[in-house]
């Protein structure tokens, strides 16, 4: 029965995880951007459902309906101001940009806010649970996060392979130069990826301000863990993102079982394993 | 003389230190199609790319429809009318045959044609609508490419190679077609290594050699040794 509990919380974080992977993913498909920010920007978004939730008084799961759009602009603006400028033929510019966005904004960060560990109350959601069988308990907080994880990762694959916006990004990603010639401004197609990106990492902060403390210098350890879980699932379709995210949460709960130090060890063993065996990932792009 | 709808006016074109095109100019009167030849490396891709936006210009080197368009980016060049079916086909490998049509109009210009309209045109591809662009026959592909410039309505399509790789019979299903896109409205400039082709087709022909027009006029009144003498050089 405690290894049924264990590997249920480790599917229920991993939903977190394949939020963080999915916006990675997602702008790494489309424009072949490596976002080393990518953590600091899920920060960013704790911090800013922390100010929402002060100033307005509201309950920190409603204020994702104003961090989310907040994010999504911050995102556009960003790709559009900065980032665009960084893409080319070399690979190397955006990611030294984003490796120093990335230290801006942590600093940022600490200036404004200082080190001290942070945390978003949520009220009785946080420790209410339920039990689903003998000995086997559901919290409602990390249910309704994986729930909601799942709805956005379905949401993208939607918006990916249903609609005209998706066809876009999927044409800018097959071939830049083609896309131009259909109409498209991949200027513009880049930074509503990008706010979209952001958008979805934007969920994924106010969760985490929920779940745990934050302070501005765990955005390194997110962007790692949305690395592995991009990279087990593989970059075909959003599931495998979040197939790749449960399986990482689910190798960290066992290895926290085994032994508390050994949670992220087990969880980087399990990405190692799978970059060994099966280095495309579980869902791979089909290749034209 | 009628003001036609694409005029190029001593176009030179730049890759880096090389130069492709050297004071190229060539017109396109409405309804006409218009054959540029010419040997490997005679520039007339770069042409078509120069007159699509792909390669931005001088501002006033190309005159579309009264404007001039030459340092207008492709997104911006299509959206005015001008739609290029590009060198070996380029389609999006990840989208369905209905979805590279869908983006090819992603635009929405008003005009003739439609999905069922290029399902009518190309009658292979209705059945394989939903098929994966890259399971097609390379002769499907080039009519999705087609197809897909199609969809933004244009008022001049550039076909760059449009019989490259393909079996005779194939190159000559293709072209029976184009009669049928002239009279919806459009004005074509085909770029082809196929003389006897091109001929055939095009009312107005321009012959490339070394980036600059060695030979221009109406099809009809070129002989085969003015042609050979423009092709291969004096």
């Amino acid at each position: 029965m405690e290894w049924i509990n264990i590997v249920i919380q480790g599917v229920l974080i991993g939903g977190l995880y394949a939020m963080f992977a999915a916006g990675l993913a997602l702008i790494f498909g489309v424009m072949r951007l490596v976002n080393i920010a990518h953590g600091d920007l899920i920060v960013l978004a704790a911090y800013i459902a922390l100010m929402t939730t002060d100033t307005l008084g509201i309950n920190p799961l409603l204020a994702i309906v104003v961090v989310v759009p907040i994010m999504a602009v911050i995102g556009y603006g960003l790709q559009r101001a900065l980032l665009n400028r960084t893409l080319g033929d070399d690979v190397l510019p955006p990611l030294l940009v984003t490796f120093g966005l990335s230290v801006i904004i942590q600093n940022a960060l600490l200036e404004f806010f200082t080190a001290d560990s942070r945390r978003l109350r949520a009220g009785a959601i946080e420790v209410a649970s339920f039990p689903l069988a003998e000995g086997v308990w559901i919290g409602v907080l990390p249910l309704l996060q994986f729930v909601v994880a799942v709805a956005v990762i379905g949401a993208l694959q939607l918006l990916f392979y249903r609609t005209a916006f998706g066809r876009a990004f999927r044409a800018t990603s097959d071939d830049q130069s083609v896309a131009q010639l259909m109409g498209l401004d991949n200027r513009h197609v880049f930074a509503l990826a990008m706010a979209l990106s952001l958008a979805v990492i934007a969920v994924a902060g106010v969760f985490i301000a929920i779940r745990t403390n934050f302070d501005p210098a765990i955005g390194p350890a997110r962007l790692i863990f949305g690395f592995e879980a991009v990279i087990i699932g593989g970059l075909g379709s959003m599931w495998g993102t979040l197939a790749g995210g449960i399986i990482l949460g689910v190798a960290q709960a066992i290895g926290a079982q085994i032994n508390p130090g050994w949670q992220l060890l087990a969880g980087h063993f399990a990405f190692l394993l799978i970059l060994a065996l099966r280095p495309e990932g579980l869902f791979p792009k089909v290749k034209g | 003389m009628p003001e036609p709808l694409l005029e190029v006016r001593a176009l030179d074109a730049f890759y880096g230190d090389f130069q492709a095109l050297f004071g190229v100019s060539l017109r396109v009167a409405a309804g006409e199609v218009v054959a540029v030849i010419g040997a490997n490396g005679a520039g007339k891709s770069t042409l078509l790319k120069c007159i699509a936006g792909v390669i931005s210009s001088r501002h006033d080197a190309i005159v579309f429809d009264g404007e001039s368009i030459g340092e207008a980016p492709a997104y911006a060049v299509v959206a005015r009318g001008i739609a290029l079916v590009p060198e070996g086909r380029r389609l999006f490998s990840s989208l369905s045959v209905e979805e590279n049509l869908l983006i090819g109009g992603q635009l929405r210009r008003p005009g003739p044609w439609t999905l069922p309209r290029i399902y009518e045109l190309f009658p292979a591809l209705a059945a394989r609508r939903h098929q994966p662009s890259t399971s097609l026959s390379g002769g499907e592909q080039q009519m999705v490419a087609i197809g897909r410039a199609l969809m933004s309505n244009p008022k001049l399509l550039l076909c760059d190679e449009i019989s490259l790789g393909l079996a005779p019979i194939v190159v000559r299903e293709i072209y029976a077609r184009l009669p049928s896109i002239v009279a919806e409205g459009s004005s074509l400039v085909i770029v082809e290594q196929d003389v006897v082709q091109a001929l055939k087709a095009a009312n107005q022909v321009y012959c490339l050699q070394e980036g600059r027009v060695a030979l221009a006029g109406a099809a009809a009144t070129l002989t085969r040794e003015t042609i050979s003498a423009a092709y291969f050089g004096a």
